[in-house]
């Protein structure tokens, strides 16, 4: 009798989440998958469930453009956070004295505890022409003279980059901090030049923490439309604001289920490829937990 | 020679303070402008404006700002209590016992933080939907406290795996009750985690507008407000809830990383 309850007893601990998280997020899923094959309209009566495969295609047709934006807009900022981050991370685990490094770390969060909308609001109000910053930009020829920096790619692509770029950081320096120092000095030791022990030594002991975070950077930023919004303009819209504006504005619910499937099932994709690709599978959190 | 050496040396420092430097200018931009004498009370970053308090002083003037303002802290203030229960009582779980179904439980756990924000948000409005269910505080509740978990387990589960558990054998050994042994051992030592994953529940929640936007009805939370207002220009006074905002988590934060340091001395001292 006690070991039947005692068995029972993790079951009793996951019921409530897991109940939330089933009727709350699987069950959803079901159901936009559900309302991706209905059709009808909101004026005449509602949408009904009829098998309406066609919902697929449509939503795709006449956007290539733009998917192939939001893919190309993606994987810059996802390279760009990886640029910025990894240098960054590198320096904060290694270079820096203890105390530095907790104001660092600390720095690397602060984004999170102001509102990311208020953030990327105040990205938009500097980017503004004029303004002191595009002056600079100016003066210093990233921005031709008669140019803006609003509603341009590029203010996107940074706005991603600038967004996600904690979700980058964070993974890539626990991974650093993680690493036995005396490797490198053994490397040294070997013979093996700063280039030669970076290469083979650090990176290859950091790759999970990279690969992390490149999927925590793609996935958001592949879904946001807060950006494209306010700091792009028609021209820079990405999927995210499609399906957005087909859910909320044009009310044309198959549609836009049709769509966030396709978008959910691409991201899936990718990330089973590249994670095959990396060849690890940290990310899951399936690595045992000691114990 | 000499100064391409010295650059050189510290060529990692400087780009590292250079990226640094570029996470924090929107957060030092915003405390800044919210002291900033502006024409119209509205938001505007042009730089030859004087200093006035004005906007603190008046920081609840704007009274729909203060409705958002009040609805997103009540939401995040449930949000986090519902969400860190459940999420702790996973963490344990999945920590403590071995049993059939846990590799399932971990990818339901990993699943809503790979997916997505607005295939979230789209997916709960396709099911509100169908169901005709009327969208507003409850659904907003109902999505948050969803999106929170599976955060909160991962943090409390990171505290958990390098719990000691002989402190509780020696505390059942002492004759505590199992009761006694989780509300006097197991809870003290657990508390900092339980605590910073409710922190991060709750920055989550009051900074959510993706998935708030879609299932929120007529309801207007803090980053809905903003998002409204950008259109006609913002009140300063959003910086100035901003900047207070920052203020208090930091705090906050700084108080559950002393307590996560005074546990660990604890727990050295009782070793």
């Amino acid at each position: 009798m006690r070991t039947i309850r005692r068995r029972l007893v993790p079951y009793g601990l996951l019921a409530p989440g897991a109940i939330w998280l089933l009727l709350f997020f699987v069950v959803p899923m079901y159901y936009m998958g559900e309302m991706a094959l209905r059709s009808g309209a909101l004026e005449t009566g509602g949408f009904r469930f009829t098998w309406e495969w066609a919902n697929f295609p449509d939503a795709l047709e006449g956007r290539g453009e733009l998917i192939t934006r939001t893919f190309f807009y993606t994987v810059t900022a996802t390279v760009l956070a990886l640029l910025i981050a990894y240098p960054l991370a590198y320096a904060i685990a290694i270079k820096v004295s203890r105390r530095w490094r907790l104001l660092l770390l600390f720095a690397v969060i602060a984004p999170f505890f102001t509102t990311y909308l208020v953030r990327t609001i105040a990205w938009k109000t500097i980017l503004a022409d004029p303004s002191p910053m595009v002056d600079f930009l100016k003066t210093v020829g990233i921005v031709p003279e008669n140019g803006r920096v609003l509603a341009t790619p590029g203010a996107v692509i940074a706005g991603l980059t600038y967004t996600f770029l904690p979700f980058m950081i964070l993974p890539i320096y626990a991974s650093l901090e993680r690493i036995d120092l005396s490797l490198i000095e053994a490397a040294k030791d070997l013979y093996a030049s700063a280039r030669q022990a970076f290469l083979r030594v650090t990176l290859p002991l950091t790759m999970p923490g990279i690969v992390a975070g490149v999927l925590l950077t793609f996935i958001p930023a592949f879904g946001d439309y807060v950006n494209a919004t306010v700091l792009g303009g028609p021209n820079q819209a990405m999927i995210g604001n499609k399906i957005q504006s087909l859910y909320l504005v044009e009310r044309d619910y198959p549609e836009a289920a049709a769509f966030s499937f396709l978008m959910m099932a691409a991201v899936l994709v990718m990330v089973l490829i590249y994670i095959r690709a990396a060849g690890t599978e940290a990310f899951m959190g399936e690595e045992d937990e000691g114990r | 020679m000499g100064a391409w050496k010295w650059l050189r040396e510290r060529a990692l420092n400087i780009y590292a303070g250079l990226a640094i430097a570029y996470m924090l200018i929107p957060i030092v931009v915003i405390a800044v402008f919210s002291f900033a004498e502006t024409p119209r009370d509205r938001m505007n970053f042009a730089i030859n404006y004087g200093f006035t308090l004005e906007y603190w002083q008046n920081a609840f003037a704007v009274q729909e700002l203060n409705d958002a303002m009040l609805t997103s802290l009540k939401l995040a203030a449930l949000s986090t209590v519902i969400s860190t229960v459940i999420g702790t009582l996973m963490a344990l779980a999945l920590v403590r016992y071995r049993f059939f179904g846990r590799r399932a439980s971990n990818l339901l756990i990993v699943l809503p933080m790979a997916a997505p924000e607005i295939v979230i948000g789209a997916a709960l409005l396709s099911m509100f939907v169908i169901y005709s269910v009327s969208l507003g505080f409850t659904t907003l509740l109902i999505a948050h406290v969803m999106f929170s978990i599976s955060f909160v387990v991962v943090v409390v589960r990171s505290r958990l795996i390098g719990f000691d558990r002989s402190i509780e054998e020696a505390a059942a050994d002492l004759g505590a009750t199992p009761f006694e042994t989780f509300r006097f051992v197991t809870l003290p030592l657990l508390w900092p985690g339980v605590m910073a994953g409710a922190l991060l529940a709750f920055a989550l929640s009051i900074d959510d507008f993706v998935i708030s936007n879609f299932n929120s009805g007529t309801t207007v939370t803090f980053p809905l407000y903003v998002y409204g207002a950008a259109l006609r220009g913002i009140p300063i006074q959003v910086l100035v809830l901003a900047t207070m905002l920052f203020i208090v988590t930091v705090a906050a934060i700084v108080f559950v990383l002393w307590q996560q340091r005074r546990a660990e001395r604890m727990v050295q001292a009782q070793a």
